[in-house]
């Protein structure tokens, strides 16, 4: 099967720009082939044509009536129409709240399945998708063995994005069938959470605090030296599991792919479920009070102490500074 | 109120995993535990039942060899029955296939709300509780933090990217929960003792109407080329602090300036 053509289905932040996960899509897709066709929803989309075509989409499919809805039934049910009059070769998607949605819809929908959480993948007549295992240890690649379009969900950070220079988009319509009772679930109400700093996947430094904090109360140490440092605050999944911070913190398998220029873990041991979402970093700082701890032996500097003795030291050495 | 839950049982994630050699798939021999990740859509379907007055939790599971033992610990929060479906024909179903398998086993169970975790710990696709709704023609919201029913519909909010979403679903219908969501409960000696007697009703894929090349490794239709190691890291300066946290905050200074991050 040689590829001749691309879908990446593109999403846009609050200021309706492309994602940075977008851009990265678009950028491996113009390695897979010379067609790259974005999918894009909502009424602003159209706009995205600019920005997706200087990346390298010359076609946008625009889903423009989603109305109140999640949108992953009416993306994928859009898509799978498009699809019955001339299917992608591949369809790169990202690994976001509404991509998985999307791609597990699209999916079930024509009956193909998903290579996810993929971090690589190699060009030629039949890709191959890498996908990271045990904690980034071991890295496996997998390719589809049956008919196309063949559905991938990418990771983010697992490319750097470039600009192609290309020309706008070329827009067409594309229109959401009968969606039936699947849907029904509307969204009454956007909340969007007041952030001092970075966000935690694009800040060039990130502080994360784990069980070895001792409790709840303790994370706003992380708080504070983020904020020293002008990054972003993360967190384990240990913490997250125990209501700690919200799941948007969490950085790991099961959350956010980070790959910052400091990545400062505080009371983390580092589990394969963490190791896998911050090994990226450029720079690793462990501080955890057992000299065994998997994260020391990944750390570039690593401290054996109580993070309730080193980070309040840090505050203060930070705070003098500036 | 009656709630379904899809949970996994998985090798213990606190032992080192490993892959077969020959087929280069995860080893899910020996015993098996429940997905820490599906503790919370157990409490939540158990909190959700006692808020609506009545009602039961069921679980539903697909698993080799008829294992039960992380199904038990559910049960022993206070889940009613399970559903196990096992069958030599599952063994590498991907993420698709299992929608399939869970998919129809839920139709049995006609539950008014589904959850499921937004992913498991072992396989982390992330995409069969909305592969199942998809194929059960039923509406789905991902990712709740909070979930309330109110009336003949659920509420949730929604995380996403800039905060959360305050989402409504009629039902029946499909969510997924994160972690934290509930505090799971321990289940107590009462709890563990009635558990050994609840029934686990166990179904093949010929009781499901399902065929076996609709599941397993020709469903999956996909292949493993390689597994290699991954670039190392290694390990750098370890200072061990002294006892007040002082020096090592220096040593962490300097480190920075270095980078001249500060």
């Amino acid at each position: 099967m040689a590829v001749s053509t691309v879908w990446v289905l593109a999403e846009a932040n609050e200021s309706g720009a492309p994602t940075t996960t977008t851009l990265e899509l678009l950028t491996k897709a113009r390695e897979l082939s010379g067609e790259i066709h974005a999918v894009a929803w909502g009424e602003a989309a159209a706009g995205l044509a600019e920005a997706l075509g200087s990346h390298g989409a010359t076609r946008l499919l625009h889903v423009a009536d989603v109305g109140d809805g999640l949108p992953g039934p009416a993306v994928a049910a859009a898509m799978a129409d498009r699809i019955a009059s001339g299917a992608p070769d591949l369809i790169l998607m990202p690994q976001s709240y509404d991509g998985r949605d999307v791609a597990a819809r699209l999916s079930a929908r024509l009956d193909r399945p998903v290579l996810t959480n993929v971090v690589d993948l190699s060009g030629g007549d039949a890709p191959e998708a890498c996908h990271a295992v045990f904690g980034g240890a071991k890295i496996v690649k997998a390719r589809f063995t049956g008919d196309s379009p063949q559905l991938f969900l990418v990771r983010p950070k697992s490319f750097a994005p470039e600009s192609s220079g290309g020309a706008a988009a070329e827009v067409e319509a594309l229109s959401v069938p009968d969606l039936g009772a699947t849907g029904a679930a509307v969204i009454a109400e956007r909340h969007v959470e007041e952030r001092s700093g970075p966000k935690l996947d694009e800040a060039a430094v990130v502080v994360s605090g784990g069980r070895g904090l001792g409790e709840a109360g303790k994370f706003e140490l992380i708080e504070q030296i983020a904020k020293l440092l002008k990054g972003a605050p993360g967190a384990s999944r240990a913490i997250v599991d125990a209501g700690w911070v919200p799941y948007s913190y969490q950085v790991g398998q099961t959350g956010k792919t980070v790959k910052p220029t400091i990545y400062l873990a505080c009371g983390i041991s580092g589990a394969t479920q963490h190791m896998v979402g911050m090994k990226g970093a450029k720079n690793i700082i462990a501080i955890n009070k057992d000299d065994q701890a998997p994260i020391l032996s990944i750390a570039d500097l690593g401290i054996v102490g109580d993070v309730n003795k080193v980070l309040p030291a840090l505050i203060e050495a930070l705070q003098s500074r500036s | 109120m009656n709630v379904a839950v899809c949970v996994k049982q998985i090798p213990d994630p606190n032992l080192p995993g490993k892959l077969d050699p020959q087929t280069n798939t995860l080893v899910r021999e020996g015993k098996l535990v429940i997905d820490d990740s599906d503790m919370y859509g157990v409490e939540m379907g158990l909190q959700l039942v006692a808020a609506a007055g009545g009602g039961e939790v069921t679980l539903v599971s697909m698993a080799p060899n008829n294992e039960t033992s992380g199904l038990r610990t559910a049960l022993a929060m206070g889940a009613e029955k399970a559903i196990l479906v096992s069958d030599e024909a599952l063994a590498g179903s991907d993420a698709l296939g299992t929608a399939k398998v869970l998919a129809a086993a839920l139709a049995r169970a006609g539950a008014d709300l589904i959850l499921a975790a937004t992913e498991s710990t072992d396989g982390y696709t992330g995409t069969t509780p909305v592969q199942v709704a998809e194929l059960m023609g039923l509406p789905s919201v991902s990712f709740a933090k909070h979930i309330e029913i109110d009336g003949s519909q659920v509420k949730v909010q929604r995380q996403t990217e800039a905060g959360y979403d305050d989402v409504t679903c009629p039902l029946p219908c499909l969510v997924t929960v994160t972690a934290g969501v509930v505090e799971p409960r321990y289940p107590n000696f009462k709890g563990i003792m009635s558990a050994k007697s609840k029934p686990v009703e166990q179904l093949t894929l010929a009781d499901l109407g399902l065929a076996a090349d609709q599941v397993g490794w020709p469903g999956a239709r996909q292949e493993i080329t390689d597994v290699a190691d991954a670039e190392e890291r290694k390990a750098g300066d370890i200072h061990v602090d002294s006892g007040d946290g002082t020096e090592s905050a220096q040593r962490i200074v300097a480190y920075l300036e270095k980078l001249k991050v500060i």
